[in-house]
C-alpha cells in the first residue's frame, strides 16, 4: 500500500467530502480495491442511513394510521353518548286527549285511567307546542311553521308525555314541563352547528331561530345517552341503541366457544397425539391449513346453502351464526391448540407412560392441562376473530332490522359489526355517530377479550 | 318436552348414569375395599357408562330433530283435500306456512271454537274451516313427534345403561372400551374439518352448475356485461347476456393491486427494519401496533374507507382538477392496504428470521454495510418466503368482503382507472345474496358462481404459496 493511499483512507475517515474528490483525480488511474472500497465508502454509508430511515419511517407511518384510524372514529363517536333534551310546557286538555269528562256515563263505564292509555297524545304534543311558539298579536302559525315546529321533537317525545300522564294521571287537565327527546337533525344541529338553511340539511333558519330561543330560555339540556346502552336498534337514530346487537353478539360468541373450544381442543389432541401417520392424516392437516386462508364469506355461502336450506335451521338465528362462526374459526383453533401440545416436553409423557398410565390417560391428565395456557389463547384468537367477522352473517341472513332483543339462541338477531354495518349505510346524519360509537363498542370489547387472554396466560404460566 | 329441555334431562340422565356405572362397578367387585380385584378403575366404569348414556341418545335426538319437519309436512299433506294437494310446490308451501303460523299463535281451545264458529255456508268460511282443521291436525302431529322423540331417545338412554350394566364383571374391560369410544370422538372432531370443505365444495359447486345450466360457462367467465339485476325477469330481454363477470375481476384485480403496491413494500420494510435494526423498545411499541392493525375489525376499515378515505381522496382530486367517484377503487384499494401490512410484515420477518444467521455474518464481515446485506444477501436468500407471504397476501385481498362492501362500488364498470368506482367479486356475491332471494333465479345462484371462483383462486394461491414455502425451507433446515 503506497503512502498516499494511506492517507487518502486516514483522510476520507476523517473528512467524508474533500479529500476523497482530490485523491480520486490524482489516483483515478492506478486504484487498488481498497482504494475503490474507501472512495465509495461515504456514498455507501449515506445509503444505508438513506435505507434506515427508510425503514424507521415505515414503522412510523404503522404508527400514523393506527393513531389517525383510532383518534378519527372516537372524535366521530363522542356526540353519539351525549343527547339533547328540552322541556316543553305540555297541557293535557281533555278534548286535545280526546276524553271527554263532561259525559260522566261514558266515564263510568270507561275508567280515566284506561281510558290515558288511547288517548291522542300526539294532538296534545302538537297543540302544546303550537301554544308554546304562538307569535305575538294576533298572528297565526302558518301550516309550514307548523310542520317545522312539530319535526323539531323526536317521535318519542309523544310517549314520553304518555308515560308521564299515566304515571301521574293528576297531571290530568293540567298544564305542566317535561323534558322530551329532540329530533335527530336538532340535536346534530346542537352539537355540531353546522350552518342552517342550506341545501341537502335539515335545519330552517326558523327553526334555528325557536332552537337559539328555547336555548336562552335554558329550555334545552345535554344528558348521557343511557338509551344507546339500553335501546334496541330504531328507524330513528335519537332512540336507536346497541342492546340487540350487542345480546346478539353475546349468545353467538356463546354459541361459538360452546362449539369450537371442544371440538378443536378434541381434533388437536388427535392430530398430535393420537393420529397414525398416513394418507388420511396428512389430507386432514392440509385441509385444515387451507380452511384457515379460506375466505370468511365464503363459510357465509356454506352455511346459507347447508345449514339453512338443508338442515332447515331458522335463518338470522344467533344458533346458525354460531355454527358457521365456528366453521370459520375451528382451524384456528387447532392450529394454535396443536403447536401448543406439541411445545409440552416429551419426558413429561414418557414419566407418566413409566409409571403404567394408558394414552387416554397420559394426554388428558398430564399434556392437556399442560397445554391449555397456549389453547385458552388460541380460543381466544378465535373469537376475537369471530366478534369482528360480519360477511358469512350477511349471508345467512343476519342482516335484517330488528328491534327486538333476542333471548334465545333461535330468536331472530343481529351482531355488533353487522348493526356498524346497517348504521353506516343509513343516511341520517345522527347515524354517522352512532356507528362510530358502536364501533368504539366493538373496539373496546375486542380489547377485553385480548387482556383476558394475557390475563388467563400469566395465570396458567405460575401454576 | 320440547328438544332444549329433553337435551337438559338427556344430560342430567348422562351425569346421573356416571355415578350409577361407578356403583355397579363397586358392587360388582364387592364394595369399596375391594375395587382392586376389579380390571379398570370404578371412575373408567363410570366414564363408559356415561358415554353409553349419552352418545346413542343424543345422535338419535340429532337424527330426528332433522327429520322431523319434513316427515310431519308429509304426513299433513296427505291429510289435506285433494284440491290443495294438487296445488304446485310453491303454492303448497304457502299454504302449509300458513297453516304452521296457525297452529302456533292459536291455542287447541281456540281452534276448535274457531271450527264451530265458522260453520256459516260460505265458501270463504269454509276455507277457512278447512285450514283450522289442518292447523289442528298439525298440531295433534307436533304433540305426537314430542311424545314419540322424547320417548324413544329416554328409552334408548335407559335400555343401553341397562345392557351395559348387565355385562359389567371383575374382568370387564372398561377402560379399554371408553378409550376406544373417546378415541373416535377425536377422530371425527379432527374430520369436521374434511366435513367443512367438503360442505363448501358440494354446495358451491352444485349451486354453481345449477348456475351454468342457464347460463354457459364461457360468457360467464369472458362476458363483460355484468347486470344481474335486469336478468331477474325471465320475460326481460335484457336478461340475457349479462352474466359476465369480467368486470367483476378486472375490479377485484384493481383494488387488489392497489393494496399491494402500499401493503407490499410498507410491510417489507417494517419487517427489515423490525428484525435488523430496530431496538428492543420501539420492537417492544411496534408490535402491539402491528397487533392492533391486525384486530381491527374488517367492518371498522370499510366504515374508514367509506366515510373518512373516500372524501379526502375526492377533496385533494378535485384540487387537481380531477373527477373522482365518491366510492372510488382507490380509497377501498388503500385502506386494504393498510389492513394487510401487518399481515405482510410478519410472514415476511418470519422469512427473513428463518435465514440462517451464518449468511448475514460473512456478508457483514466481509464488510458490507446492514442495508447492503439486507438487500444482497438476506432478501434473496428469503425471497421464497416472502413471495409465499405476497401471495397468501394477494389471497386475503382477493377474499376481502366489508371494505369493498362498503367503499367500493356496486355498478359494474371495466376500467383500469383508480379513481373510478369498480366493483369485486365478493360486493357482488353479498349484493345479489341479501335482497330478496328466489332460490332458483340464476340472479342468486351467480352468487354461488361467483363463489366457487372466489374459492378456487384463494385455495390455488394458498396452496402455491405453501409450496414455495415449503421448497424454500428445505434448502437450509
Amino acid at each position: 500500500m503506497t503512502n498516499s493511499t494511506k492517507r487518502s483512507i486516514e483522510n476520507s475517515k476523517m473528512d467524508n467530502t474533500l479529500p476523497l474528490t482530490r485523491s480520486s483525480t490524482q489516483l483515478s488511474t492506478t486504484l487498488t480495491t481498497t482504494e475503490r472500497v474507501a472512495l465509495s465508502l461515504t456514498k455507501r454509508l449515506q445509503k444505508e442511513k438513506r435505507f434506515k430511515s427508510i425503514g424507521l419511517f415505515t414503522v412510523f407511518f404503522g404508527f400514523i394510521l393506527v393513531v389517525i384510524l383510532i383518534s378519527d372514529i372516537t372524535a366521530k363517536a363522542l356526540p353519539a353518548f351525549h343527547q339533547h333534551w328540552v322541556k316543553v310546557d305540555i297541557n293535557y286538555k281533555d278534548n286535545w286527549l280526546n276524553i271527554d269528562e263532561s259525559s260522566a256515563q261514558n266515564l263510568l263505564a270507561n275508567p280515566l285511567a284506561k281510558r290515558m292509555k288511547t288517548a291522542n297524545y300526539r294532538k296534545v304534543l302538537k297543540n302544546s307546542v303550537y301554544q308554546m311558539f304562538s307569535p305575538p298579536a294576533g298572528k297565526k302559525l302558518n301550516r309550514k311553521e307548523k310542520r317545522q315546529l312539530f319535526k323539531l321533537f323526536s317521535t318519542n317525545a309523544e310517549f314520553t308525555i304518555k308515560e308521564t300522564l299515566i304515571a301521574s294521571p293528576d297531571h290530568f287537565n293540567k298544564k305542566v314541563s317535561i323534558w322530551v327527546r329532540l329530533d335527530d337533525d336538532v340535536d346534530s344541529y346542537l352539537k355540531e352547528g353546522f350552518p342552517v338553511g342550506e341545501a341537502g340539511l335539515r335545519i330552517s333558519e326558523q327553526q334555528a331561530q325557536w332552537i337559539s330561543n328555547l336555548e336562552s330560555e335554558n329550555r334545552v339540556e345535554r344528558r348521557f345517552n343511557i338509551s344507546f346502552f339500553t335501546a334496541s336498534d330504531s328507524r330513528e337514530p335519537e332512540l336507536a341503541g346497541i342492546k340487540g346487537a350487542l345480546m346478539g353478539t353475546l349468545l353467538t360468541l356463546f354459541v361459538t366457544l360452546l362449539l369450537s373450544f371442544p371440538l378443536g381442543v378434541a381434533g388437536a389432541l388427535y392430530l398430535e397425539e393420537f393420529a397414525p401417520k398416513n394418507r388420511w392424516t396428512d389430507l386432514i392437516e392440509i385441509n385444515i391449513n387451507n380452511l384457515a386462508a379460506v375466505p370468511s364469506i365464503v363459510f357465509g355461502l356454506l352455511g346459507l346453502a347447508v345449514i339453512i336450506n338443508i338442515f332447515e335451521l331458522p335463518r338470522s338465528a344467533p344458533l346458525v351464526g354460531g355454527i358457521v362462526l365456528t366453521l370459520m374459526t375451528l382451524p384456528t383453533i387447532i392450529i394454535a391448540s396443536r403447536a401448543a401440545i406439541k411445545a409440552v416436553p416429551p419426558s413429561l409423557r414418557e414419566a407418566a407412560f413409566g409409571l403404567g398410565a394408558s394414552k387416554m390417560q397420559v394426554t388428558f391428565s398430564h399434556v392437556l392441562p399442560q397445554a391449555m395456557p397456549g389453547i385458552i389463547t388460541g380460543a381466544i384468537i378465535g373469537i376475537a376473530q369471530a366478534l369482528g367477522e360480519t360477511a358469512p352473517l350477511l349471508m345467512i341472513g343476519m342482516v335484517a332490522f330488528i328491534v327486538d332483543v333476542p333471548t334465545s339462541i333461535v330468536d331472530s338477531a343481529t351482531v355488533l359489526p353487522v348493526q356498524i354495518f346497517l348504521w353506516a349505510d343509513s343516511p341520517e346524519r345522527a347515524f354517522l355517530a352512532k356507528t362510530s360509537a358502536a364501533i368504539l363498542v366493538l373496539l373496546t370489547l375486542l380489547l377485553v377479550i385480548n387482556i383476558t387472554a394475557t390475563v388467563l396466560r400469566s395465570m396458567f404460566e405460575k401454576k | 318436552m320440547n328438544s332444549s329441555l329433553l337435551f337438559i334431562v338427556l344430560l342430567c340422565l348422562t351425569f346421573f348414569s356416571y355415578w350409577f356405572g361407578l356403583k355397579r362397578s363397586l358392587s360388582v367387585a364387592g364394595g369399596s375395599d375391594h375395587k382392586n380385584e376389579l380390571t379398570s378403575l370404578p371412575e373408567q366404569f363410570g366414564l363408559l357408562t356415561a358415554l353409553v348414556c349419552g352418545l346413542p341418545a343424543l345422535i338419535t335426538l340429532l337424527i330426528f330433530n332433522s327429520a322431523e319437519q319434513l316427515v310431519i309436512e308429509q304426513l299433513l299433506t296427505t291429510t289435506l283435500p285433494v284440491n290443495i294437494q294438487a296445488l304446485s310446490n310453491i303454492d303448497l308451501g304457502l299454504y302449509l306456512n300458513n297453516i304452521h303460523s296457525i297452529a302456533s299463535s292459536e291455542t287447541t281451545q281456540g281452534l276448535l271454537e274457531g271450527i264451530e264458529l265458522q260453520s256459516v255456508n260460505s265458501s270463504h268460511a269454509f276455507t277457512i274451516q278447512e285450514q283450522f282443521k289442518a292447523a289442528l291436525a298439525l298440531q295433534e302431529l307436533n304433540q305426537q313427534s314430542t311424545w314419540l322423540k322424547t320417548g324413544l331417545v329416554l328409552v334408548i338412554a335407559v335400555v343401553s345403561v341397562i345392557v351395559l350394566v348387565r355385562k359389567f364383571s371383575l374382568t370387564f374391560k372398561a377402560r379399554q372400551k371408553s378409550e376406544t369410544i373417546i378415541r373416535a370422538l377425536l377422530l371425527a372432531s379432527s374430520a369436521i374439518a374434511i366435513l367443512t370443505t367438503m360442505g363448501i365444495i358440494v354446495s358451491v359447486l352444485f349451486e354453481s352448475i345449477h348456475f351454468f345450466k342457464s347460463v354457459p360457462p364461457a360468457e360467464f367467465m369472458f362476458g363483460t356485461q355484468w347486470s344481474p339485476q335486469t336478468a331477474m325477469r325471465v320475460d326481460q330481454v335484457a336478461g340475457s347476456g349479462s352474466f359476465g363477470a369480467v368486470p367483476l375481476f378486472a375490479g377485484t384485480m384493481l383494488i387488489t393491486f392497489i393494496a399491494m403496491l402500499l401493503a407490499v413494500p410498507v410491510g417489507l420494510m417494517i419487517a427489515i427494519y423490525l428484525s435488523q435494526y430496530a431496538s428492543a423498545r420501539l420492537r417492544s411499541f411496534a408490535k402491539p401496533m402491528l397487533e392492533v392493525l391486525a384486530g381491527i375489525p374488517t367492518v371498522v376499515y370499510g366504515f374508514f374507507a367509506a366515510l373518512t378515505v373516500a372524501p379526502v381522496i375526492r377533496n385533494i382530486g378535485e384540487q387537481f382538477g380531477l373527477s373522482v367517484a365518491s366510492e372510488s377503487a382507490l380509497a377501498a384499494g388503500l385502506v386494504m392496504g393498510t389492513m394487510i401490512i401487518p399481515f405482510v410484515s410478519s410472514l415476511s420477518e418470519d422469512a427473513i428470521s428463518a435465514v440462517p444467521n451464518s449468511l448475514k455474518e460473512a456478508s457483514l464481515g466481509m464488510g458490507a454495510t446492514s442495508s447492503e446485506t439486507v438487500v444482497n444477501v438476506l432478501l434473496p436468500a428469503a425471497l421464497p418466503g416472502i413471495v409465499g407471504a405476497i401471495l397468501l397476501a394477494v389471497s386475503r385481498a382477493i377474499g376481502e368482503t366489508m371494505i369493498v362492501v362498503m367503499a367500493a362500488g356496486m355498478a359494474a364498470n371495466l376500467t383500469a382507472n383508480p379513481l373510478d368506482s369498480v366493483t369485486t367479486v365478493t360486493v357482488q356475491i353479498v349484493t345479489l345474496l341479501t335482497g330478496d332471494q328466489e332460490f332458483d333465479s340464476p340472479k342468486t345462484l351467480a352468487a354461488f358462481a361467483l363463489g366457487l371462483m372466489l374459492f378456487v383462486t384463494t385455495l390455488g394461491l394458498n396452496i402455491l404459496a405453501l409450496k414455495v414455502v415449503r421448497k424454500y425451507r428445505e434448502q437450509y433446515d
